[in-house]
């Protein structure tokens, strides 16, 4: 039978009407029409603005009658539209009160909040028209993407190596050599599954992707005359809509099937899809910034404001969203929900995460609602929950998010921790906590290894190889007097500031790259990866090149063959990861023997075995991993041992006794010139079982079995 | 949009002509359900089909389901290049046969 409601009720001008539904919010496909529904608790009246694509002016003006308000959501089916050529927005009346935080104004066209495609910046980098009356516009999206079998893939935490990429910079080089419309795209990441596989990395964390503004903020390079851009992309228009730049098929629109057949494919290939979410603020910017939607819709409900009217700044970027608020909250939940169940994304990286548990004057929460609501959301309930658990506001609470059992933290104290004994700082004692899943942070609130995601560089900061090759960094190039980016690197540039001929510099950098990598992924917790690193990609020193559209940003493809030693390194310390599930452990270790073995799960040595000096400026320590103990017990594993020394004098490390049987056979030695490392399965017997020499600043590891 | 219908044998060749968006789509879906007979092999022929939007592709992909519903097969031939990229990198192009020619899909549907 036919349903009543495909009939209108109304009308306006050659438009057909009907009163819409309030759920969900955004511009949904319905028969016959589209239903649209925004919310704004403090306007007055509100038209829907519709557009033929990329035309100047509106097609039309569409009042909501009065009965087409439920509560504070105004609501309507428009019938007969070409959904296909039509951006839409919304223009609102309302009190304008500065003090008061109300800041309607009827010249605007707002952006709909829940629009799942934005048109305007359809192709990367392409000039905007400024006089535009409407920058950003709303699309109608098809939600009809035929997934097959595909599911988000539940790969157990503790099992995850994330691999940290910018979706532009990843393909964007030349020397990529993927087809030029590929470039710099999702289709782009596509075309390089292979490499990923190859590398042996399961997640992929994509730093936003949601549409941002690249010519937000944007500027001439003082140094080049060059573009300067929002380039990274923190700073949200619109958090359901993909960024279309980042679509060869953006200019057609498809960039919403294009991303989620990427997430398909990866699927397909046992690669996860983790997004750098962020929620903190969006890019309208302080008092002085754009209004692009939320701001004209009902800026009190959206942002923290202070008492005098003013934007609170918790996130460093201009303003604060108010998520805390049950409106904002919803809006967050609603989105992620989106991205989980429409786009099978796997899990999220929350940027400053801190903000998210802040009450609407910035005041910390004890039990932030929004925090507890996703932890126990039933459609995010496997999906990862990744916090940087500090913002610029001065919140910093690596070990303390509020977790609900589910929140996983960006470990900053690891990558400090590591940093610093890498350059020879001695503090073995911290880093014992880091190689273990930090459990002096964790273990003692009952939260798993696995909250610990484990980094020892990340896209904010130096690479890898500018770790070992600066002692400062080099920001000139932003345009802000080298003022931008930290100053805390715990860097080191092995005796040379930047690039240098000298052989022996280089020789400890690739070595001091390859204690990293070797470091980063015998620890218990989960690996992150940044992209680049595993072949020695340089930022010339620049630790925030957030600005940069160009080879600073790039993954360069010929690095694979220029530092293929580092590259192979890495592949098979993740390989050597994945194949032995004692260093992937779901739960702390507990120092004791407990499955009968005759060794406890981890011990501790020096270069005597058994025997540790703690002391603070020790620069040498080892441990061993009892295989019988994998995974508490439930598979079977190897003995691993693992000795580092980041003294600058070789050492003698006495190994301590394998079970009769059982050989010591070498999978690495970061100061053995070639080869540095075997292929799982592969590694030759060590010759004497007792002891051996590692060189100055070098890590080796061991396998018994 | 233009639509010429042939038979070759037992299949259906269809030569589409013009874009297919959502103006055009109405149109071809008309013409191609009341076509769509179980076992049915349809031949379509895309080469005078410079541009497929959205709801282009997805006319396609609805009538991909019908024919496999019904145990028939659908080849499609004369995809540009530009199109069997966007087809590729939307996830369409993996639910269809393509052929290059007319001869080559009907040595398939054969």
């Amino acid at each position: 039978m036919e349903r009543i409601d495909i009939h209108p009720t109304h009308s306006y001008e050659s438009f057909k009407l009907r009163l819409g539904r309030p759920q969900p919010f955004g511009a949904t496909i319905v028969p016959g029409g589209v239903n649209f529904s925004i919310f704004s608790s403090h306007s007055t009246s509100c038209s829907l603005v519709l557009f033929e694509k990329h035309a100047k002016a509106p097609l039309a003006e569409i009042p909501f009658p009065d009965e087409f308000r439920i509560g504070n959501v105004y609501c309507m089916v428009v019938f007969d539209l070409d959904y296909e050529n039509l951006e839409y927005g919304y223009r609102m009346d309302g009190p304008n009160n500065f003090q008061q935080g109300q800041w309607f104004d009827s010249s605007k066209i707002l952006l709909d909040p829940y629009a799942k495609v934005i048109g305007g910046r359809d192709a990367w980098g392409v000039i905007p028209d400024w006089e535009d009356i409407y920058h950003h516009r709303g699309r109608i999206a098809f939600d009809d993407f035929d997934w097959g079998n595909d599911r988000a893939l539940e790969i157990p935490p503790e099992d995850q190596i994330i691999y940290e990429m910018h979706v532009r910079s990843f393909t964007r080089h030349e020397s990529s050599g993927i087809k030029e419309n590929h470039r710099g795209t999702f289709a782009g990441i596509r075309d390089k599954i292979p490499y990923l596989k190859e590398l042996g990395v399961n997640a992929v964390e994509l730093m936003p992707v949601y549409e941002f503004d690249e010519f937000e903020n944007s500027r001439p390079n003082p140094q080049t005359g060059e573009t300067l851009y929002n380039y990274w992309g923190y700073s949200t228009v619109g958090f359901f809509s993909p960024k279309a730049g980042y679509a060869a098929t953006g200019k057609f629109g498809m960039q919403v099937d294009e991303l989620k057949n990427l997430v398909k494919e990866l699927h397909k290939n046992g690669i996860e899809v983790i997004l750098d979410v962020v929620f903190n603020h969006t890019a309208e910017g302080n008092e002085r910034g754009p209004t692009i939607s939320f701001r004209g819709i009902d800026n009190k409900t959206y942002y923290m404001m202070t008492p005098e009217g003013y934007y609170f700044n918790f996130s460093g970027c201009g303003n604060t969203i108010n998520c805390n608020n049950p409106i904002v909250r919803n809006i967050v939940l609603d989105c992620l929900r989106y991205w989980a169940a429409e786009y099978h994304i796997d899990g999220f990286r929350f940027d400053l995460a801190s903000i998210l548990g802040r009450d609407p004057l910035g005041y910390p929460l004890a039990n932030p609602p929004l925090l507890e609501s996703l932890a126990f959301d039933p459609i995010l309930a496997k999906c990862k929950l990744i916090a940087e658990a500090w913002d610029a506001g001065g919140l910093y609470q690596v070990g303390s998010f509020p977790a609900y059992g589910r929140w996983a933290e960006w470990n900053g104290k690891y990558r400090d921790g590591i940093r610093k004994f890498l350059k020879g700082d001695g503090t073995v004692g911290k880093i014992a906590q880091c190689l273990q899943g930090s459990p002096d942070l964790y273990a003692w609130a009952g939260r798993a290894p696995a909250t610990s995601i484990n980094f020892i560089t990340a896209h904010d900061g130096f690479t890898l190889m500018d770790l070992v090759s600066y002692n400062q960094k080099h920001n000139e190039a932003n345009g802000e007097n080298n003022n931008d980016g930290s100053n805390d690197n715990d860097s080191w540039n092995c005796g040379w500031e930047g690039a240098t001929d000298d052989v022996a510099i280089n020789a400890l950098r690739r070595r001091q790259i390859k204690n990293a990598i070797a470091i980063l992924l015998v620890s218990q917790g989960v690996p992150m990866l940044l992209m680049g690193d595993e072949v020695g990609r340089t930022q010339n020193g620049n630790n925030n090149t957030y600005c940069h559209d160009n080879e600073l940003s790039w993954l360069d493809w010929d690095l694979q063959t220029k530092n293929a030693e580092i590259l192979e390194f890495v592949k098979h310390s993740v390989a050597f990861r994945r194949s032995h599930p004692v260093l992937r452990n779901p739960n702390h270790f507990r120092n004791q023997d407990y499955v009968g073995s005759g060794y406890a799960d981890i011990t501790w040595h020096g270069t005597k075995a058994w025997n540790v000096d703690w002391s603070e400026g020790n620069r040498a320590i080892a441990f061993l991993l009892c295989g019988k103990h994998a995974k508490r017990g439930t598979v079977e594993d190897n003995y691993i041992y693992v000795a580092m020394n980041m003294h600058w004098q070789t050492q003698w490390f006495e190994i301590p006794g394998l079970p009769p049987s059982l050989q010591w056979h070498v999978f690495a030695n970061t100061g053995a010139v070639f080869p540095s490392s075997y292929l799982p399965g592969t590694e030759p017997v060590l010759e004497n079982q007792s002891g051996l020499l590692v060189g100055d600043r070098s890590v080796v590891i061991l396998v018994g079995k | 949009m233009d639509i010429k219908l042939k038979s070759v044998g037992e299949i259906q060749v269809v030569e589409l002509d013009g874009d297919i968006d959502a103006s055009t789509a109405p149109d071809v879906t008309k013409f191609l359900s009341e076509l769509v007979k179980p076992s049915i092999r349809l031949l379509l022929d895309m080469t005078k089909v410079p541009y497929m939007s959205s709801a282009g592709l997805r006319t396609l992909l609805s009538l991909h389901r019908q024919i496999t519903n019904k145990e028939g097969k659908v080849v499609l031939v004369g995809l540009s290049e530009e199109l069997v990229d966007t087809m590729s990198v939307t996830g369409f192009l993996d639910f269809f046969i393509a052929k290059p020619s007319q001869e080559e899909g009907l040595a398939t549907l054969a």
